[in-house]
């Protein structure tokens, strides 16, 4: 069999698991962000 | 509670990836035809299936939010959107990567295939939407009314095959009336489909739970500028 249906077929799924994963950090970051800014905006209302 | 249920779904969804990518590798048999490469299908169909059911939930949760003005169906919405264009971008690179191997080429202006992209597009149009538009309201409103609109598109997707002629293989699930792959095949497909919608929901409540974070943002930065 051709190798080159083994290498593309790798691929596919590297391709695939990549997508999920940088999404998934991506959701991540923004969660972080989002908590610092939450976090922020608490003490900035109750200092006042 | 809800952690409880991200775990949960978390552990359902990396357990049936795992058990299916052993099944995959070491128990089905290649394809007759295809050879290796035919594996493909046991992402690229359940991606397609589960960006399919965001949409549709996007959809169903803008008629919703129209029919009672109630922000929590634009936050379902904008979640099920963002989470099905990640499936969206799945079924496009692993198709195309699939169809170097089986057409020669990456890509073709195949219906099948243009109508996906016009999908893709659409939806990531419904993001970008998103962030044109500050008010809450008018946002949830623009993007209730794009995201049922857009669902015509997906129809055309999934009907493409049948209207006009294609490149793109036509349905092999039994569900389908298709009936092109063994028993063995077909059933690794369905455990795929459910650990990606065990996924899919996993990552629609983290996204969900951020917007909330964002809405209550917001809500303080007023009261801070009211004073």
């Amino acid at each position: 069999m051709d190798n080159r249906n083994f290498q593309y077929m790798f691929l596919g799924f590297l391709v695939a698991w990549l997508i999920v994963i940088v999404y998934v950090v991506f959701l991540a970051m923004r969660e972080g962000k989002l908590k610092r800014e939450l976090d922020r905006v608490r003490k900035m209302v109750e200092k006042r | 509670m809800r952690t409880k249920i991200l775990i949960g779904l978390a552990l359902i969804s990396a357990g049936l990836l795992a058990w299916n990518l052993y099944r995959v590798f070491d128990v089905l048999p290649d394809e007759a035809n295809q050879g290796a490469v035919y594996r493909i299908i046991y992402f690229h169909v359940p991606s397609a299936i589960s960006c399919f059911t965001g949409f549709f939930v996007a959809m169903i949760a803008g008629i919703l939010y129209l029919m009672t003005g109630k922000l929590k169906y634009d936050v379902l919405a904008a979640a099920s959107v963002e989470v099905g264009l990640v499936f969206a971008s799945i079924v496009l690179a692993t198709g195309s990567i699939w169809a170097r191997i089986i057409w020669g080429v990456w890509w073709a202006w195949d219906a099948r295939l243009t109508t996906m992209l016009i999908c893709w597009l659409t939806y990531a149009g419904y993001l970008m939407l998103r962030r044109a538009v500050d008010e809450p309201t008018q946002r949830a409103r623009l993007s209730a009314v794009l995201s049922i609109f857009g669902f015509a598109e997906v129809v055309i997707v999934y009907k493409a095959n049948e209207w006009w002629r294609t490149l793109h293989p036509g349905p092999v699930l039994s569900i389908r009336n298709g009936g092109g792959m063994a028993p063995g095949m077909e059933a690794a497909i369905y455990w795929n489909l459910l650990a990606l919608v065990c996924l899919g929901a996993m990552l629609v409540m983290v996204r969900m739970r951020q917007e909330e974070f964002s809405r209550e943002i917001d809500s303080l930065r007023r009261e801070a500028h009211s004073y």
